[in-house]
């Protein structure tokens, strides 16, 4: 995407950009990825009984493969 | 690390997690707690909830107890994956460098929903307790592989201008299905099929507006978060 394509689109949704060095943006975007898959994996996929007898019916809810 | 940001998407997360428990309760979980009755009158060693018979009881692994206790943890659950959800599309959209709004996460929003939800749907059908179904190990593998390419494809459809990335964006959607998904060997199944479509539809329908309702929040708290960290920044 170009800079004028980043302008106009922050002009028509009144949009807010990253205002940080390339750097932190990486370093945060990469921290929250991996945060985000660790936790879904036990929440929706891991096989322990415990884990997929607590989360069960939010497995079935969100339409993740359980049994 | 922008701590406000990080603490911004778990928020939304966490709230749209408890609004689809209250959004659940309507239809997907009446449908799953009827679905057991089929289940567990076919498969009775199924091993899915608590053994009624004395002697078994020590063998089955711990459940929730059906009513305040269920509901605590599919709360909980739903909790953790709202904060996931929301941290995964965080991380894409700061990968990316987009520019975020309220309006902009409703459209991050309904590209999960189309990723997370719609494409491995196409294959594999929701699911209800007692359905037939093929390997669980191989659909975990189906469903996370679906999922990345068809987010990937429409990233590449929505960010990029020139034909063969467009062209490319399509082939990741599809391929997965020419792949096909692991399906079940048989379609027997002691679940009425009129129940299965009534939990197709309403899980489609529930994921819809759960998504929806993450992509906005976490739209408007990023917006926010990302102009206080400006206004840290700037007076430090």
């Amino acid at each position: 995407m170009s800079n004028t394509e980043v302008v106009m689109l922050a002009t028509n949704t009144q949009s807010v950009s990253w205002p940080i060095s390339a750097t932190a943006r990486l370093y945060t975007a990469m921290f929250a990825g991996s945060l985000g898959v660790f936790l879904f994996y036990f929440a929706a996929f891991a096989q322990s009984d415990l884990l997929h007898n607590g989360t069960h019916d939010t497995r079935h809810a969100i339409v993740a493969p359980c049994h | 690390m922008m701590i406000r940001v990080l603490l911004a998407a778990i928020l939304a997360g966490l709230l749209a997690g408890a609004f689809a428990t209250v959004a659940q309760s309507a239809r997907v979980i009446p449908l799953i707690l009827e679905a057991e009755t089929y289940e567990n009158a076919g498969v009775p060693d199924h091993g899915h909830e608590p053994a009624t018979v004395a002697h078994d009881h020590e063998d089955e692994a711990w459940a929730p107890e059906d009513g305040l206790q269920r509901t605590f943890f599919t709360l909980l659950s739903n909790l953790v994956v709202g904060a996931s959800f929301a941290l995964l599309l965080t991380a894409a959209i700061m990968l990316l460098n987009q520019p975020i709004s309220m309006r902009s996460g409703l459209l991050w929003g309904a590209g999960g929903f189309g990723a997370f939800v719609l494409a491995p749907n196409f294959g594999l059908p929701p699911e209800l307790p007692g359905m037939p179904a093929g390997d669980l190990l191989e659909r975990q593998i189906w469903w996370t592989a679906t999922v990345a390419m068809t987010a990937g494809g429409l990233l590449m459809l929505a960010l990029k201008r020139r034909l063969p990335w467009m062209l490319a964006g399509v082939a990741l959607i599809v391929l997965p299905h020419i792949y096909g998904a692991p399906q079940a060997v048989s379609h027997d199944s002691d679940v009425p099929a009129n129940l299965a479509a009534q939990f197709a539809t309403a899980s489609v329908v529930t994921s819809a507006l759960f998504w929806l309702v993450l992509g906005g929040l976490l739209g408007a708290f990023l917006a926010r978060a990302v102009k206080q960290e400006d206004f840290a920044g700037n007076h430090a």
